[in-house]
């Protein structure tokens, strides 16, 4: 990648160029709607690469935590009385906990293990949402109240555009910095190979559940805005599609690439937006353009894009 | 006793297809590390395809026989198109290419056919059995006999022919099979045909039974792949077994405990079967090399 992109303070102020700049060339509150969709993926994207990408963790099912986030905002203002913030909040530990609880003994496993471990995991939690209709309205899901801060109601796509953008620019400054930390660097030093890391005293357990934990959040807080936006949730959230698309995205956008995050949600959030046109073909063109991309640039298309630009790898 | 029996039997029975798909996992699996998560639309592709076909005024029997032909091609089609330019992927990789596969046929089934339930006549009537008190479709029983003279067939063409025993040394140690004079990439390629072969045939017995529809190889898919892994990845008979096995589980906890989370059930099991045992009933202990 050139340099001036390799510099991680030059990407923070690109990105935040672009989210300001963005804006500019909307022709109507459709594109402020799908942009924040976008980031608000992109922050549960972020989450996820920073276990694949960096830590070299699988998990496909990453859309539980993202589930857990969206019924917390739900269930907490209506059937706890709490705040929508503080639901979040409250979800976003709920996550992090589950994901220390689970994160134990999944962690242990590799390759295809490890994959089809998170995927149940994830599975289960939908399976759990679908049922619990008595707190989750079942498959038909239930309404979620707008969140307030302040006395501000925050509705619509524009402020929704904002606070995920803001959220996603946050989130990737403590990406950032958690990966130049002394843990980041333990954290690659895994990915490359988790004897060699041992062996130099690095606890590989106790990083590997941090790291997933910290992903977990992420997707937790992304899950939370994705209902608050939507004013609904649905189990399919947490489903099993959701969890192959948050991976997609990863690895779309490129293994451990935080600009790979945007860019692998803004294709797989803008594509079936423009797919409909299409109508019944939809499903056949995602699956066709999933293969394609994991057959032919399966390096990512950050990555792959930089390799070409400066031949040097970020 | 006639509840158990009930349960013992639907249990058998979708514990055949179980055990079937999970075979089918476990030949390709066995012979390029693939996980194929493609696998149970397989299973919708041959009962969609017979049923479509026998409505259009094909024979059944005929039907069955293309929808079983036009599944192989799928699969062949799925490794030459799809498995082979991604040879070297990482694990990821090539299941999230399994994964689009999977989602391509079904939007493909979706335009193709349609967005129903189908299903097919049962093949000696829909009068049940009476054992004991439970009653049992005769289709089932049917199930159960093709599923196992499909798994016998197979046993006995990987044991006996020369192709089956190349199969058997691809699975061992793929350098050392292609350093005696065998094909691998074309032993792969027969992988993906076989268990093609097998998932369809599934599909076709088990649609007047259980219905199907363009979505219903996913679940299936997993399931089956949760199956394998109770087994033991890699392990034939482990397929059969942990198929048998987790469809005995989901009928007796629906019958038992609570029929809502009778999908869980399959899931439940790949956790514990991963952190208790990873390497399954019968699957080989897998050490790495550093």
């Amino acid at each position: 990648m050139p340099a001036i992109l390799t510099h991680r303070l030059a990407v923070l102020v690109a990105l935040a160029a672009i989210a300001v700049l963005l804006p500019l060339a909307f022709p109507s509150a459709y594109y402020y709607r799908v942009a924040a969709l976008v980031f608000v993926f992109a922050l549960a994207a972020l989450g996820l690469n920073l276990l694949m990408g960096f830590a070299g963790q699988v998990s496909l099912g990453h859309a539980g935590f993202l589930g857990i986030g969206a019924y917390a905002v739900a269930i907490g203002p209506t059937h706890l009385g709490l705040p929508s913030w503080a639901s979040l909040i409250g979800g976003a530990a709920l996550s992090g906990l589950v994901a220390f609880l689970v994160g134990r003994p999944i962690l242990r496993l590799k390759g295809h293990y490890l994959a089809v471990a998170t995927l149940g995991f994830g599975i289960l939690v939908a399976i759990v949402l679908t049922n619990e209709s008595g707190w989750t309205g079942g498959p038909d899901g239930m309404p979620v109240p707008s969140l307030r801060i302040f006395g501000w109601r925050a509705s619509g796509s524009v402020p929704w555009y904002w606070i995920s953008a803001a959220t996603f620019l946050v989130g990737a400054a403590l990406a950032i910095n958690l990966i130049d930390s002394p843990t980041g660097r333990a954290i690659r030093a895994i990915h490359d190979s988790e004897t060699a890391a041992g062996v130099l005293g690095v606890d590989v357990a106790r990083k590997k559940l941090a790291i997933f934990v910290i992903s977990a959040v992420y997707a937790s807080i992304a899950g939370s805005y994705l209902a608050l936006f939507n004013g609904l949730v649905t189990p399919d959230t947490a489903g099993f599609l959701r969890s192959i698309e948050l991976a997609a995205m990863v690895v779309l956008g490129g293994m451990g690439s935080i600009l790979g995050a945007l860019v692998g949600a803004a294709i797989l959030v803008v594509l079936p937006q423009v797919l409909t046109v299409l109508h019944d073909y939809e499903t056949l063109v995602l699956g066709l353009i999933l293969m394609g991309f994991m057959i032919f640039l399966r390096a990512g298309i950050v990555p792959s894009l930089a390799g070409v630009l400066g031949g040097a790898r970020t | 006793m006639a509840e158990f029996l009930q349960f013992l039997f639907s249990g058998l029975t979708v514990g055949a297809v179980y055990a079937l798909v999970a075979l089918g996992f476990t030949l390709v699996y066995n012979a390029c590390d693939v996980v194929n998560f493609a696998q149970g639309e397989f299973v919708m592709l041959g009962g969609m395809t017979t049923v479509f076909l026998a409505l259009a005024g094909v024979p059944l029997p005929l039907a069955a026989l293309l929808a079983v032909v036009a599944a192989v091609a799928v699969g062949l089609m799925l490794y030459r198109l799809a498995i082979e330019p991604a040879r070297g992927a990482s694990a990821v990789t090539l299941i999230m290419i399994t994964i689009g596969a999977s989602v391509f046929l079904r939007g493909l089934a979706q335009t193709l056919f349609d967005k129903r339930f189908h299903s097919l006549p049962p093949w000696f009537g829909s009068e049940p059995i009476r054992v004991g008190g439970a009653a049992i479709l005769p289709q089932s029983l049917v199930v159960l006999a093709g599923a196992a003279i499909i798994v016998v067939l197979l046993w006995q063409f990987i044991d006996r022919t020369l192709v089956g025993k190349a199969i058997t040394a691809t699975a061992a140690n793929r350098l050392a099979a292609r350093l005696v004079g065998i094909n691998t990439r074309r032993i792969v390629a027969l992988s993906f045909a076989v268990s093609a072969a097998i998932g369809a045939v599934a599909g076709i017995l088990v649609t007047p039974i259980t219905l199907t529809s363009y979505d219903a190889g996913t679940l299936l898919a997993l399931k089956a792949f949760a199956a394998a892994m109770l087994g033991g990845m890699g392990s034939a008979l482990g397929a059969v077994i942990g198929g048998v096995a987790l469809g005995m589980l989901e009928a007796f906890s629906a019958g038992y405990l609570s029929s809502n989370y009778k999908d869980a059930i399959a899931f439940l099991v790949i956790l514990a079967v991963l952190f208790a045992m990873p390497q399954g009933l019968l699957g080989r202990g897998k050490v790495d090399r550093v």
